[in-house]
C-alpha cells in the first residue's frame, strides 16, 4: 500500500515557478497548434471554394434539399448493408473458426482437410472481393443448381462471406499461434486432450487477443458490403446510384457515403480503445 | 518398497546436441529425488521426458511398472497421474485461481462441478490462500501463482510429483512460502522428483540427491553425502560455485 497523500503539503516555491514555465510552453504550443491548423483548413477550404468549377460542383454533390429527399431510400438501402454485414458477420465467424482449426491441427485424419482448408484460404485472400462478387453472383445462377437461391442478396453474401472467412481465419490463426507453448504443456501435463487444451485454453486466449484486428474486419465488412451493388442489390450505394442516374446530381453519394461514416467513425473510435484496453492488459499480464 | 518410476538409459537428444546420455533413475514410493546441477545439464528436459513433453530417443521410462516410453500408450492417461509444476508457473491468465485448479479435475477426471469445487477450496484453505479464489492469476505474486499452481496439479491426486526449478522465477523474500507447501507434501508422503537450485532445501526433503552434468548422474546419494561430502571433482566444483553464490 502506498502512503496516502498528505493534505497538509503545499508546493514549494521553486516547484510553482515550475509550474508557471510549463503553463507558458503548453499555452505556446496550443497557440501554435491553433494557428497551423487555421492556416491548413483554411487553404484547403479556399482553394475548393475558389476553383472554377465549384458553383456547379456545389450544386450537384451539396444540394442540401435533393439530399433530404433522397435520404429515406439510401437509409432503406443501409438497412440492407446492416443486415448483410450482420448475417454475413455471423457466418463468416463460425467458417473462419473452422478454418483456423484446420489449419492449426496436427490431427493425421485431418490432414487434406487441412490442405483443403489452406487452398480455400490462399485463394479467398489473393482474389479481388469484386471478382468473387462477380463470378458467385453471376456464375452460380448459371449452373442451373435446384435448391440454391438465384437471390442477388443471397449470392452478394456468399461471396462477401467466402472472401471475408479467409481474412478472418488468418487473424484467428495468428491469435492461435501466438500462445505460449507453455500454455500448451501446463495444459497437456494436467491430462487435457489436445482438443480440450484447445477449447479451454488456447482458444479462449487467441480470441480475446484478436479481437482489436477483427473489429478492424468488422468495419471494412460493413463498408465492403457495398460491392454488392454490382449486383443489382438496392443497397445503400445502389440506391443512390439509381438516383443519383435519374438526375444527374450526384448528392445522393454523399448522402451514403456519410451514413456509413455515421457507422464506421464510431466503430473505429470503439476499435482504438479496445486496441489500447488489450495493450495495457498485456503490460500488466506479466508471467504466462 | 516399490519404484513408481523406473528411467532406464535414457538418450535424448535436441538436434545435434546430445541433452540425455544413458540415464538412468529409480525413485521409490513416498521419497523425494533432488536433481541438482548447473543449468543446460538437463535437469529439466529430463523431467518433461518423463511427464511425455518430450519424446526419448532411446532408454525405457516405467510408472508402476508400466513402460510409458511405449509409443502406443495413451499420453493423456499417463499425465493424469502425473503432476507438473514449472519454473514460470503457467497458470491460465483467462481463469480465476479456482477455475485453474478445477478445470482438470472436472474436464479429466469427470468430476461434478461442486465436488471438484470443494476440493479445491479445501486446499486453497490449507495452503492459505482462500481469499484467492476468484482473483486471476496477474493479480497474485509470484509466490501465491506458484502456490496455486502446484494446488492446480495436486487437484488430481498425483501419483508422481514433478517440480522443475519451482522458486528459480521467484523473489528470494517468497521462496520459503513456496517450499513450505513442499516440505508438507514431502511428509504426507508424496512422491516427488524435483529440480532446485535451493541446496539448503534439497538437504531438508531429499532421499536422494543426483548431481547431473552435461546429461549424465555424475554422482548419487543422500543429501549428506553428495552435498557435504561430495567425492565427484565435479559435483565438488559445481557445490563451491554455489557456496560462492549463497546458495548453500
Amino acid at each position: 500500500m502506498s502512503e496516502r497523500i498528505n493534505s497538509a503539503w503545499s508546493p514549494s516555491s521553486r516547484e510553482i515557478q515550475r509550474r508557471g514555465a510549463r503553463k507558458r510552453i503548453s499555452r505556446r504550443q496550443e497557440l501554435i497548434a491553433a494557428v497551423s491548423t487555421l492556416l491548413v483548413l483554411g487553404t484547403l477550404v479556399s482553394i475548393t471554394i475558389t476553383s472554377p468549377g465549384w458553383a456547379v460542383v456545389k450544386k450537384t454533390f451539396f444540394d442540401i434539399n435533393y439530399g433530404r429527399e433522397v435520404f429515406p431510400t439510401v437509409i432503406a438501402g443501409l438497412w440492407i448493408n446492416l443486415q448483410l454485414t450482420f448475417i454475413g458477420g455471423f457466418c463468416i465467424g463460425i467458417i473462419a473458426l473452422g478454418l483456423a482449426l484446420l489449419r492449426t491441427t496436427k490431427s493425421p485424419a485431418l490432414t487434406p482437410f487441412r490442405f483443403l482448408a489452406t487452398a480455400y484460404v490462399d485463394i479467398f485472400r489473393g482474389a479481388p472481393l469484386i471478382l468473387i462478387i462477380l463470378l458467385v453472383g453471376f456464375g452460380v445462377p448459371a449452373l442451373r443448381l435446384h435448391g440454391i437461391p438465384s437471390n442477388v442478396i443471397f449470392l452478394g453474401t456468399v461471396a462477401v462471406v467466402l472472401t471475408y472467412s479467409a481474412y478472418v481465419a488468418e487473424v484467428i490463426r495468428s491469435g492461435i499461434l501466438s500462445i505460449h507453448p507453455s500454455q500448451r504443456a501446463a495444459a497437456r501435463s494436467l491430462g487435457l486432450t489436445s482438443g480440450q487444451t484447445m477449447r479451454y485454453v488456447v482458444l479462449p486466449q487467441a480470441i480475446r487477443r484478436v479481437v482489436p484486428p477483427l473489429l478492424n474486419d468488422f468495419v471494412s465488412l460493413l463498408k465492403d458490403t457495398g460491392l454488392v451493388s454490382i449486383l443489382g442489390v438496392t443497397d445503400a450505394v445502389r440506391a443512390a446510384q439509381i438516383n443519383a442516374s435519374r438526375t444527374f446530381n450526384y448528392t445522393p453519394y454523399v448522402v451514403a457515403a456519410i451514413m456509413f461514416l455515421f457507422i464506421t467513425i464510431p466503430m473505429t473510435r470503439y476499435t482504438d480503445r479496445a486496441i489500447r484496453a488489450r495493450t495495457n492488459a498485456q503490460s500488466s499480464e506479466g508471467v504466462i | 518398497m516399490a519404484n513408481v518410476l523406473e528411467l532406464s538409459n535414457i538418450r535424448k537428444s535436441f538436434g545435434t546436441e546430445l541433452v540425455l546420455k544413458d540415464l538412468s533413475l529409480s525413485v521409490p514410493e513416498h521419497t523425494a529425488t533432488v536433481l541438482i546441477g548447473a543449468s543446460g545439464s538437463g535437469k529439466s528436459t529430463l523431467l518433461r521426458c518423463i511427464n511425455l513433453l518430450e519424446s526419448i530417443d532411446d532408454g525405457q521410462i516405467f510408472l508402476d511398472g508400466e513402460e510409458i516410453s511405449d509409443p502406443l500408450i495413451n499420453v493423456d492417461e499417463v499425465r493424469r497421474k502425473l503432476g507438473m509444476v514449472f519454473q514460470s508457473f503457467n497458470l491460465f491468465p483467462h481463469k480465476t485461481v479456482l477455475e485453474n485448479i478445477t478445470l482438470a479435475p472436472i474436464k479429466v477426471q469427470g468430476k461434478n462441478k461442486d465436488e471438484a469445487v470443494s476440493a479445491a477450496l479445501a486446499l486453497l484453505k490449507r495452503f492459505d490462500l482462500s481469499d484467492k479464489a476468484d482473483q486471476y492469476p496477474d493479480r497474485l505474486s509470484g509466490g501465491q501463482q506458484q502456490r496455486v499452481a502446484i494446488i492446480r496439479s495436486l487437484a488430481l491426486n498425483p501419483r508422481l510429483l514433478l517440480l522443475d526449478e519451482i522458486t528459480s522465477a521467484l523473489d528470494p523474500v517468497l521462496v520459503n512460502e513456496v517450499l513450505s507447501i513442499v516440505r508438507d507434501l514431502k511428509s504426507d508422503g508424496m512422491t516427488m522428483v524435483l529440480a532446485t537450485h535451493e541446496m539448503g532445501f534439497a538437504t531438508q526433503v531429499a532421499d536422494e540427491v543426483c548431481f547431473l552434468e552435461s546429461g549424465n548422474i555424475l554422482e548419487r546419494g543422500s543429501a549428506e553425502e553428495v552435498l557435504h561430502a561430495p567425492k565427484n571433482a565435479k559435483t565438488q566444483e559445481f557445490l563451491k560455485r554455489v557456496h560462492q553464490a549463497g546458495r548453500l
